[in-house]
C-alpha cells in the first residue's frame, strides 16, 4: 500500500509539471507551425508571468486577480513587441539567424528582468491557500488543482479557436500552405504577428499558475522553456493534443524518475528524451505519417 | 477593368516579365497562351502581388494596385486559383471553402449570405458536397481544381484568375469547369483571366487572348483570329502536325 501511496504521490506531481510543460510546449509549436520558427525565447515569457505578477502583488500593492491579469497583458505585449522588434525587420533570415535572433532575445530578456528586479528567488502566494487536501493517502495542494483546471481550459480554448473559429482556420492554413492562405486575403504577416501573442500569454500563465509551487525568479525561464520544448518535440510540433500528451509524459517521467531513482537525474531525463526522440523518431510519437504539412 | 502598363517583374536576376503590358475588360474572358516557362503564372503572381513588379503600373477598376501586398488585392476583387490547385489539405473541404470567404467573415458579412454562396458552390460541384467533410488532401486532383475553384469564388471575385485549371485532368472534368467559367461570366458578369495549356479550348471559351514568348508578349488578338493564326497552331496549338506532316 505504501508504494502505490507514494506512485500516485508521483502521478499527482507528474501531471501538474507535465501541464505547464504542455503550456509552454503549446507556444512552441503554435509560433512553429506559422513560422518555421523555433522561439528560444519562450521560456523568458514564463518568466515574465511569474516575476510580473509578483511585481504587481508586492510593488504595485495589486490583488491577486488582477495582478494575474495585468502579468498577462504585459507578458504577452512583450511577445509582440519581441515579434515586430527581432523578427519582423527580417527579410528572408536563415534559420540559423532566426535561432541566433531569439537566443538573444532570450538572453536580454532575462538580463533585463534581472536589472529591474533581483538575483534572488521569490516565493508566490499561492491561489487559494496551502492546506493540502487527501486523494487516497498522497497529498494534493489546491494550487495543483488550479494548474490541472487552468491547464484544461487553456488546451480546450486553443482547440476551439484554431478548429472552431475562422481566425483560427485561418492560422492553420497559413501554416499549411502560406501563399495559398495569403491568395485567399489572409494577411500573412498580422497571423504571424498573433501565434507569438497567443504564445507569449499561454507562457506567461504557465509561469503565474506554476509559480506558487516552484518559486520564481529571473531565470526560470531557462529550464522550463527547455522542458516545454521538450515536450513539444516530443508531440512532434503539434498544436494539439501531441504536445500535451508529450508534457504530461515528461512531467510523470521526471516524476518517477526523480521519486525511484534519485532527484539529481531529473533535469537529464528531458535531455535523454529529447536525444532519443530526435535521434529515434524525428517526427514526434503521435504524428501520423498522413498528417502532411505542405 | 485590368490594365497593365510596362511591367517589369524579375526573380532575383531573373528578367521573367519584360515591359508586359495588357488589358481586361469588364466581363471579358482573356486567355494567356505561352510555352513553358513562358511568364504565365509571372503575369498572375503579379497581378495578385504576390511577385510585385520592379516597375510598371497595374491598374484595377482604375485604381493602382501594385504597392498592396496579396491580401488587400483580394479584398479590391481579384481572386486567384493558383498553379497546382493548393488547397489546404490538412483542412476539410468545407473549412477550405469557407477560408475562401475569409474576408468576408472579416467585414462581418452576414453569415446567411456566405452560406448561400456556400450552397451555390456546392451546386456548381455536386462532388464537393458529398465530400465536405473529408480532408482536401484525400480528394482527386480533379475534385481538388473544383475545390480550388469553388474556394476562389467564395471571395466573390469581380476578377479571376485561372493558372492552368485543366492540367492533368480528364477531358469530361475539363468541359465541366469551363461551363463553370462560362456560367460564371453570364450570371455574374465576372472577368476572367484565363492561362491554359489546352490553348485550343481555352481560345474557343475566350474573347481574347495573348501570346507570350521568354516573358514578353509577343500577340495580342481577337481569341477565333489566334485559333486560325498559322504560327500560333503551330507552336500552341498542336493539331497541324498531321497536316504539316503530310504536305
Ligand atoms: N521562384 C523563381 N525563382 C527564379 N526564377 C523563377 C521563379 N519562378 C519562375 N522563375 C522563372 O521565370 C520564368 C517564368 O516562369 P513562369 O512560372 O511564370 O512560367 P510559366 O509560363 O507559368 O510556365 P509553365 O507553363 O511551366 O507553368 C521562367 O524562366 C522561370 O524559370
Ligand atoms: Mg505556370
Amino acid at each position: 500500500m505504501e508504494f502505490a501511496q507514494q506512485l500516485l504521490q508521483y502521478l499527482v506531481s507528474g501531471f501538474s509539471t507535465g501541464a505547464i510543460y504542455a503550456l509552454i510546449g503549446l507556444g512552441f509549436a503554435i509560433i512553429y507551425n506559422a513560422t518555421g520558427i523555433i522561439n528560444f525565447a519562450q521560456g523568458e515569457f514564463v518568466m515574465l508571468g511569474g516575476m510580473l505578477t509578483l511585481f504587481f502583488l508586492n510593488v504595485a500593492r495589486f490583488g491577486m486577480i488582477p495582478s494575474i491579469i495585468l502579468a498577462i497583458l504585459v507578458a504577452t505585449l512583450c511577445g509582440v513587441v519581441f515579434n515586430r522588434l527581432a523578427i519582423k525587420p527580417l527579410k528572408k533570415p536563415s534559420p540559423l539567424n532566426l535561432v541566433i535572433i531569439t537566443i538573444g532575445g532570450s538572453i536580454l530578456m532575462r538580463g533585463l528582468a534581472m536589472l529591474i528586479w533581483d538575483k534572488d528567488t521569490h516565493a508566490v502566494p499561492a491561489f487559494s491557500g496551502s492546506e493540502p487536501l487527501d486523494l487516497a493517502g498522497a497529498t494534493i495542494l489546491p494550487q495543483h488543482l488550479w494548474i490541472f483546471g487552468i491547464t484544461i481550459l487553456a488546451i480546450a480554448g486553443n482547440k476551439f479557436f484554431f478548429y472552431y473559429t475562422i481566425s483560427g482556420r485561418a492560422m492553420r492554413a497559413c501554416s499549411y500552405n502560406s501563399r495559398a492562405a495569403s491568395l485567399v486575403g489572409i494577411a500573412v504577416e498580422r497571423m504571424v504577428l498573433f501565434s507569438f501573442l497567443l504564445s507569449s500569454a499561454l507562457g506567461a500563465v504557465a509561469g503565474i499558475i506554476v509559480a506558487p509551487l516552484t518559486m520564481t525568479s529571473y531565470d526560470v525561464g531557462v529550464m522550463l522553456g527547455l522542458k516545454g520544448f521538450c515536450a513539444a518535440i516530443i508531440g512532434g510540433m503539434s498544436s494539439g493534443i501531441g504536445t500535451v500528451l508529450g508534457g504530461i509524459i515528461l512531467g510523470i517521467l521526471e516524476a518517477l524518475g526523480a521519486g525511484l531513482i534519485s532527484s539529481g537525474y531529473k533535469d537529464a531525463i528531458a535531455f535523454i528524451i529529447l536525444l532519443l526522440i530526435l535521434f529515434v523518431r524525428p517526427q514526434g510519437l503521435f504524428r501520423k505519417a498522413e498528417t502532411e504539412r505542405v | 477593368m485590368l490594365k497593365l502598363k510596362n511591367i517589369n517583374t524579375y526573380y532575383g536576376q531573373v528578367h521573367a516579365l519584360k515591359t508586359v503590358s495588357m488589358h481586361l475588360n469588364k466581363g471579358e474572358i482573356v486567355t494567356l497562351i505561352g510555352a513553358n516557362g513562358a511568364g504565365k503564372t509571372t503575369i498572375l503572381n503579379t497581378i495578385s502581388g504576390i511577385t510585385p513588379p520592379r516597375d510598371g503600373e497595374i491598374l484595377f477598376e482604375g485604381e493602382g494596385i501594385v504597392k498592396l501586398p496579396p491580401d488587400r488585392i483580394v479584398r479590391r476583387g481579384v481572386s486567384q486559383v493558383p498553379e497546382g490547385r493548393q488547397v489546404f489539405k490538412p483542412l476539410s473541404v468545407e473549412d477550405n471553402l469557407e477560408l475562401g470567404a475569409y474576408l468576408r467573415y472579416r467585414s462581418r458579412e452576414g453569415r446567411g449570405e456566405i452560406r448561400k454562396d456556400l450552397e451555390k458552390v456546392y451546386e456548381l460541384f455536386p462532388r464537393l458536397l458529398e465530400r465536405r467533410k473529408q480532408m482536401a488532401g484525400t480528394l482527386s486532383g480533379g475534385e481538388q481544381q473544383m475545390l480550388a475553384i469553388g474556394r476562389a469564388l467564395m471571395a466573390k471575385p469581380r476578377l479571376l484568375l485561372l493558372d492552368e485549371p485543366s492540367m492533368g485532368l480528364a477531358p469530361l472534368v475539363v468541359q465541366e469547369i469551363f461551363r463553370v467559367l462560362e456560367m460564371l461570366r453570364h450570371e455574374h458578369g465576372t472577368t476572367i483571366l484565363l492561362v491554359e495549356q489546352n490553348a485550343k479550348a481555352a481560345l474557343k471559351l475566350a474573347d481574347r487572348g495573348y501570346v507570350l514568348e521568354t516573358g514578353k508578349v509577343i500577340l495580342e488578338e481577337v481569341a477565333s483570329e489566334l485559333l486560325e493564326n498559322k504560327e500560333v497552331q503551330r507552336a500552341y496549338l498542336g493539331r497541324d502536325k498531321k497536316e504539316i506532316w503530310e504536305r
